[in-house]
């Protein structure tokens, strides 16, 4: 039963992402070009995204365990250090290389552009680094 | 100031896709108790072990067969790249080194985390915004990419 709700939660994100445009690289890159012809439409699919999920996510952080069972893995960390900046800043530059992040990238990976797969391995290694670089941590 | 492209905004299906996008998010977080981060998700799947594996990877699958269900009901999306394959190569590296230091990217900041009200998402949410908005002012205005 989780796995069928985890499976349906993940196909209607996916289906936003597409009729929202966000799988559309160009498009992407045409709203974070705020110097040029701008294109808003990103920021009402934040605005609407953020507003339907606000009431749900607010009661899921109050609660011990979700309505399927099993803790809310809700996170607690609180502190705002240099990783949460640095590696914001990180992403959000190879965001506006190419106009793409997680969620568009696995949406787009089944329809075979080259261009997909070829970010989507890099991301993965780039994670992989990262996972790496953490086990060395400790 | 600002030159709006009028010609290319669409706000009724921006608002649709992104209750979608709500949606979703907020299923997974009140039936399964997870947050909807695509990069952590991937992230935590890259290690052995580790639990609730199963949801999380059904939660990407879900992501995957998204494009494919749309085909069978619509006409393929409007999908168009800008960029190169060096471009492409850097840009998938620093969104997966920088989302998993960042701990979240548009999804799991963006979405989950301001719609948590955490001030940790909206500082990274800031962060990342503002160097994709820098990055894209250098490559098409300074540079002229």
């Amino acid at each position: 039963m989780r796995g069928v709700a985890a499976f349906i939660a993940g196909l209607v994100f996916g289906i936003g992402l597409l009729v929202a445009g966000m799988a559309n690289p160009a498009k992407v890159l045409a709203f974070l070009d705020i110097a040029g012809l701008w294109d808003p439409s990103l920021a009402l699919v934040m605005a609407s995204a953020i507003g339907v999920a606000l009431l749900p996510l607010q009661w899921s952080r109050r609660q011990q365990r979700a309505l399927l069972g099993g803790t809310m893995q809700m996170p607690n960390a609180r502190q705002l250090d240099k990783r949460l900046i640095l590696g914001s800043l990180t992403f959000g530059a190879g965001w506006g290389i190419a106009g793409i992040c997680p969620g568009p990238a696995l949406v787009l990976l089944p329809l075979g552009y080259w261009q997909i797969s070829l970010f989507v391995v890099a991301m993965l290694m780039g994670m992989g680094v990262f996972a790496v670089l953490e086990r060395r941590r400790g | 100031m600002i030159n709006i492209d009028w010609a290319h905004f669409t706000p009724y299906s921006a608002l649709l896709g992104g209750a979608l996008i709500g949606l979703g998010a907020s299923l997974f977080a009140v039936l399964n108790g997870r947050i909807a981060g695509i990069s952590g998700l991937l992230g935590s799947l890259l290690p052995r072990g580790g639990e609730g594996r199963s949801e999380k990877a059904l939660f990407l699958a879900g992501l995957l067969v998204a494009p494919l269900l749309w085909l069978l009901l619509s006409e393929p999306p409007a999908v168009q790249f800008d960029t190169g394959w060096p471009g492409l190569l850097l840009a998938g590296a620093l969104v997966g080194i920088g989302s998993r230091y960042g701990a979240g990217c548009t999804s799991g900041h963006g979405v989950c985390g301001l719609s948590r009200l955490s001030p940790r998402s909206a500082v990274a949410t800031l962060s990342f915004m503002a160097s994709g908005f820098a990055m894209v002012y250098l490559i098409r205005h300074l540079l002229g990419a």
